[in-house]
């Protein structure tokens, strides 16, 4: 690209690098205040403070993280077999792409 | 004015940097890993509690579980990034296989030469 | 792929069975230490990366060939369609629902399927990891000849 088209770029790729440490410093919550969340007017728990009281009796796990992964969203972590499984099978498929002409 | 939430938006300038201006297509896609990166950064940062503890009932904490409940952060990030790395590898290494095999068949790796091949 | 010189095939060797128990060891402590499936897959599938670089493919293919390989990450993957369909067969159940006892706060054997379901986990992402290894090296094996 030319160097009108470069210099055009770099500017952009700084004004919204401006645009994101500005929007992080003013419009986001205090770093650290887990529970509490305020939109609009209402004050009010995050869903992760009930899991953490939940957990340990519902799912019998000591690592809350893994009960969240399996118990709460398994859905998710099912989705992710099936993502890893295809990217293996695309890869796989490539490479014999890439010998047979050899 | 916190340092994660600073260096997450860096991470993510960073990488929308090499994915705009390099011409070489593995400079993209590691600029494509380190806008990932800088993501999970600012997910993670954000269920972050003042002063506390891993998400993991060890065995001081096992006896006091209220007390534990109330000093924990927020274990459902984790549990999101933790898949996201996984699939940002699967995205790598499928991105990774495609760009040798543009390679083998144009026999050149820069973006302006493979657009204007046709086949 | 040549292998490399007898130090580093001894020491090759003499750690491969450490790596693959810490391996092990995570995944199976996947519910009471941080870690889990993912990433204790990852460090067996390292553990046999060690042994191609070591001593060559020619020689590591015949403990953990393409097809044993595949194979395994069929056999992660079926275990946990399976363990997802038997909480179908409980009264009012759903998809991946517990039916092995949830037992007491901390012990190993403990939460219901969550240890079963890491160590599908564990055997899909090895095999997963070990198979892309393996297409690479395959791919590059017929231009040195």
């Amino acid at each position: 690209m030319g160097k009108a088209q470069q210099v055009l770029s770099l500017g952009m790729v700084m004004i919204v690098g401006a645009l994101l440490i500005s929007a992080v410093n003013l419009t986001m919550p205090a770093f650290g205040s887990f529970p509490q969340r305020q939109i609009g007017e209402n004050v009010e728990n995050a869903i992760g403070q009930q899991i953490l009281e939940n957990a340990p009796r519902q799912t019998g796990a000591a690592n809350v993280v893994t009960s969240v992964v399996w118990g709460y969203r398994g859905y998710d972590t099912l989705g992710e077999s099936t993502v890893l499984f295809t990217a293996v099978v695309g890869v796989v498929m490539v490479f014999r792409a890439v010998r047979r002409p050899e | 004015m916190s340092l994660n939430y600073i260096i997450a938006m860096l991470l993510i300038t960073l990488g929308l940097y090499c994915l705009l201006l390099k011409r070489n297509l593995i400079k993209m896609i590691i600029g494509l890993s380190i806008l990932t990166d800088g993501t999970h950064l600012f997910l993670i940062s954000m269920g972050y509690r003042a002063g506390g503890i891993a998400p993991i009932i060890t065995g001081e904490t096992i006896s006091n579980l209220p007390g534990f409940a109330a000093s924990a952060v927020d274990p459902i990030p984790q549990a999101l990034v933790l898949t996201s790395i996984v699939i940002n590898v699967c995205i790598l290494a499928l991105a990774l296989s495609l760009s040798i095999y543009a390679y083998r068949h144009y026999g050149t790796l820069k973006l302006s030469e493979l657009r204007r091949l046709e086949e | 792929m040549a292998g490399m010189t007898i130090i580093v095939r001894t020491i090759a060797r003499l750690l491969f069975p450490f790596m693959f128990l810490f391996g092990a060891y995570v995944v199976v402590h996947g519910h009471l230490t941080p870690g889990g499936g993912f990433p204790g897959g990852v460090i067996i599938a390292a553990s046999f990366v060690m042994l191609i670089l070591a001593y060559g493919i020619e020689q590591t293919q015949k403990r953990m060939s393409f097809v044993n390989a595949e194979v395994l990450d069929t056999i992660g993957g079926v275990t946990l369609a399976i363990i997802g369909l038997l909480g179908l067969f409980v009264s009012g159940g759903f998809f991946l629902q517990n039916v092995f006892p949830l037992g007491e706060l901390g012990r190993l054997f403990s939460s219901g399927n969550l240890p079963l379901l890491y160590l599908g986990v564990g055997i899909k992402v090895t095999a997963g990891i070990l198979l892309i290894f393996y297409a690479m090296l395959f791919a590059s094996r017929g231009e040195n000849e």
